[in-house]
C-alpha cells in the first residue's frame, strides 16, 4: 500500500455563482521514501493539491488517505493534531516568525509535543546541524539571507520529523546558488533519512533533483 | 509555560501600542479605585451614625438655628434619656480653602453622647475648666502642625468674619473608628454664645433615646410638639440624618456607577480595537502557526492570554497606584471623607474588572484567529 493515497479528487472553488473548477477526478500514489516533483503553469491547481493533502482545505468530492488514516474525512481538530505529527510544510516566502530567532522557530512544532525543554533543544540543534546553520540559532530572520531562511523552515519542517514533506516552490524566490542548496539539502533529506517529499516547482533544473516529475494541466495530472 | 515565548513577543513587538493600551486601563482602574473608595467611605460614615441618637434640626434647613427654650420641652418627651446641642462654627485656619469641620458643643452634656471621640481623662478635665479651650483631632494637629496647649485663632465664616477668635488646644481626641473621622475642631458652646452677644441659639439638639425602636415615636412626638411653633422641627436618627447629609448632591452611589460603567465601555474598546490591530497585522502568522498544527483552541487562548497580560498589568499599575497615592497623601476629601481608604476589597474588585476586561477584548480576535481559513490567508500573504 502506499503512503499517500488520492482517489478520485476534485476540486471547485465557488466564487459568487460561478464555479471555478481546478482539476476533477485525480487518483495519485506516493510510496515511502519517494521524492516527486509536481510541475505545471500557473493556475494550474498545485497549491490547492498541496493544501488538500496538507488537510488546509476541503476537497469537493474525492479521499485522501495518508498511512491509512483517510484525511479527507478528519475533522478541524483531528487535522491540526495530524498535520503537527505528520506534514512539514516548506513555502516559497518562508514564512518564519520575524520575533522569533531561527532556534525558535524551528521549536514552533515541537511546542505542541510533550517534550521536555532538554529534549526539545537536542532536537532543534540536530535539526540546525542537517540544515547548516547550527552557528546561526541566535539569528533572527532578517539577519539570515533567503537562502539561510529557507533551510531554516527547512529545519521547521523536519524537526518533528514528519511522514511527508511538501514543499511549494521553495526555491521560488532564490538565485540560482541558494537554490542548488536548498535542493541538495532536499536531496539529501530524501536519500540519507528516507524523507518521502512531494516538491512544486516551475523550474526544469529543480525538477530534475527529484526521481520522478508529475504534470498537473487543465486539470488533469499526468506522471 | 512553553508558549510564554510567544506571548511575550507578541506582547513586546509593539511596545508603544502594548504600554498605551495597559496604561489607558490603567488610568480607568485608578478612576474607578477612587470612585469605588469614595463610595465605601459615604456607606462607613453613614454607618457610623448612631441609631441610639436623634438629630432635632430645624424643619427648613439646617443652616436655620432653634430656639433655646425648646431644650426643656425635648427633655421632656417620653423614650429621651438626655439632649445636648451644638451649633455650626465654620471655623478657618489662615486659609479658608483649607476646610475642616467645626462645633461649638455644650460640652458637659454632649462629650457623654459621644463616646466615639476618644479623650484621655486628664484632657478632658483641662477642656472643661476652660472657657476658651478647644478639643482637636489627632489628624487635623498633625495638618496644621498644632501641638498640645498651643493657641490658635480661628475666623469664622458665619460670625463676624473678621473677628480673630483665640483658642487654646487643651485636648487631643482618637475617633474610635477611622470613619469618625480625625478633623474634627469642639470648642464650649459658652464661648461662641457670648461673644455673638448672647443671641446665640442651638444649631440642632441630639437626643439620646432609650432604644432604637422607639425612633420612630420619638420623631414623631417632638415635630408633631413644635410643628406650629416659631421653628418647626425635623427629627430623625443620626444615621439617617448623615446618610441625607452625604447623598444632598443627589444620588452619589449611582452616580459614580454610571460613570464607572461609562469608563469601563471606553476603555474596553480602547483594549479591544489594540488587540484587534494586534492581530489583524499577524494573520499570515497565524496561518503559519495553523499549518505547523497549531489547534484553534492554543490559538485563541494565546490570544486571550496575550490581552489579558495587558489589561492585567495595566490594571495592577492603576489599581495599585491609586492605593499608594490615597494611602500616601492620607487622603480625607478635604474632611468630607472621613476614613477614606482604598479597600482590598476595592482592590481585589478592581483586579476583576481588570481581567474580565481583558479576556473580553480578546474575544473577538480570538475568535477571528480560529476561523482563520488557512489556504486563503496564506494566498493573500504571498
Ligand atoms: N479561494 C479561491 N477562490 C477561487 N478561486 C481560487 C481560490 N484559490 C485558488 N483559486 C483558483 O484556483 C486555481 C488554482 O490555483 P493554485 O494556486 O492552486 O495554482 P498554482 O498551480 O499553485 O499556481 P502558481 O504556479 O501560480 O502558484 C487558480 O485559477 C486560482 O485562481
Ligand atoms: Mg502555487
Amino acid at each position: 500500500m502506499a503512503l499517500l493515497e488520492i482517489r478520485s479528487l476534485s476540486k471547485v472553488y465557488q466564487r459568487d455563482s460561478q464555479a471555478i473548477p481546478v482539476f476533477e477526478d485525480i487518483d495519485l500514489d506516493i510510496d515511502t521514501g519517494e521524492f516527486l516533483v509536481l510541475m505545471g503553469p500557473s493556475g494550474s491547481g498545485k497549491t490547492t493539491l498541496l493544501n488538500l493533502i496538507a488537510g488546509l482545505d476541503e476537497p469537493t468530492t474525492g479521499t485522501i488517505t495518508v498511512g491509512g488514516e483517510e484525511v479527507t474525512a478528519m475533522s478541524r481538530r483531528q487535522l491540526a493534531a495530524w498535520r503537527s505529527d505528520h506534514v512539514g510544510f516548506i513555502f516559497q516566502l518562508y514564512n518564519l516568525l520575524p520575533v522569533l530567532t531561527a532556534y525558535q522557530n524551528v521549536e514552533l512544532p515541537l511546542l505542541l509535543t510533550h517534550l521536555s525543554k532538554k529534549e526539545r533543544r537536542e532536537h532543534v540543534m540536530t535539526a540546525l546541524e542537517v540544515v547548516g546553520l547550527s552557528d546561526r540559532a541566535d539569528h533572527f530572520p532578517r539577519q539570515l539571507s533567503g537562502g539561510q531562511e529557507q533551510r531554516v523552515a527547512i529545519g521547521r519542517a523536519i524537526v518533528s520529523d514528519p511522514t511527508l514533506i511538501l514543499a511549494d516552490e521553495p526555491t521560488g524566490d532564490l538565485d540560482a546558488k541558494s537554490a542548488d542548496e536548498i535542493l541538495t539539502l532536499m536531496q539529501r533529506l530524501n536519500r540519507e533519512f528516507s524523507k518521502t517529499i512531494l516538491l512544486v516547482t516551475h523550474d526544469q533544473r529543480a525538477a530534475e533533483r527529484g526521481e520522478a516529475i508529475m504534470h498537473l494541466d487543465k486539470g488533469v495530472l499526468t506522471r | 509555560m512553553k508558549y510564554a515565548r510567544l506571548i511575550w513577543v507578541n506582547l513586546t513587538r509593539n511596545k508603544r501600542r502594548t504600554i498605551l493600551t495597559a496604561l489607558s486601563v490603567a488610568a480607568a482602574l485608578f478612576l474607578f479605585v477612587s470612585l469605588r473608595s469614595v463610595v465605601t467611605a459615604l456607606e462607613d460614615a453613614g454607618e457610623v451614625g448612631s441609631e441610639t441618637r436623634m438629630i432635632t434640626r430645624n424643619a427648613i434647613s439646617i443652616a436655620f438655628l432653634l430656639p433655646e427654650a425648646y431644650y426643656s420641652r425635648l427633655v421632656a418627651v417620653p423614650g429621651v434619656k438626655s439632649v445636648t446641642w451644638a451649633a455650626w462654627f465654620g471655623g478657618v485656619y489662615r486659609d479658608p480653602r483649607d476646610w475642616f469641620a467645626s462645633l461649638a458643643i455644650k460640652a458637659d452634656s454632649y462629650l457623654p453622647m459621644y463616646p466615639e471621640f476618644i479623650i484621655p481623662a486628664e484632657q478632658r478635665q483641662a477642656f472643661m475648666a476652660e472657657h476658651t479651650a478647644a478639643i482637636v483631632g489627632s489628624g487635623l494637629m498633625e495638618r496644621f502642625g498644632w501641638r498640645l496647649g498651643q493657641t490658635v485663632n480661628l475666623r469664622s465664616t458665619i460670625f463676624a468674619p473678621d473677628q480673630e477668635w483665640p483658642f487654646t488646644i487643651r485636648a487631643v481626641y482618637e475617633p474610635s473608628e477611622p470613619a469618625v473621622g480625625d478633623e474634627w475642631f469642639l470648642f464650649h458652646w459658652e464661648y461662641l454664645y457670648e461673644n455673638t452677644g448672647g443671641r446665640m441659639t442651638p444649631g440642632w439638639y441630639v437626643l439620646q433615646i432609650e432604644d432604637p425602636a422607639l425612633a420612630a415615636s420619638v420623631a414623631r412626638s417632638v415635630d408633631d410638639q413644635f410643628r406650629n411653633s416659631r421653628a418647626a422641627t425635623r427629627t430623625e436618627t443620626e444615621r439617617a440624618f448623615q446618610t441625607s447629609f452625604l447623598t444632598m448632591w443627589g444620588n452619589v452611589g449611582m452616580l459614580i456607577n454610571v460613570i464607572g460603567m461609562a469608563v469601563f465601555f471606553a476603555i474596553l474598546l480602547v483594549a479591544a480595537n489594540a488587540m484587534m490591530m494586534a492581530a489583524r497585522e499577524r494573520t499570515s502568522e497565524v496561518a503559519v502557526l495553523k499549518t505547523l498544527g497549531f489547534g484553534d483552541r492554543l490559538l485563541s487562548t494565546l490570544v486571550l492570554v496575550e490581552a489579558a497580560a495587558i489589561s492585567v498589568a495595566g490594571g495592577l499599575l492603576g489599581v495599585l497606584g491609586a492605593k499608594l497615592f490615597f494611602d500616601g497623601t492620607e487622603f480625607q476629601g478635604a474632611g468630607f471623607l472621613p476614613g477614606f481608604e482604598v479597600k482590598w476589597v476595592t482592590i481585589a474588585i478592581g483586579m476583576a474588572i481588570a481581567v474580565v476586561l481583558g479576556l473580553v477584548s480578546g474575544l473577538l480576535p480570538a475568535w477571528q484567529a480560529t476561523r482563520l481559513p488557512v489556504a486563503g490567508t496564506l494566498r493573500r500573504a504571498a
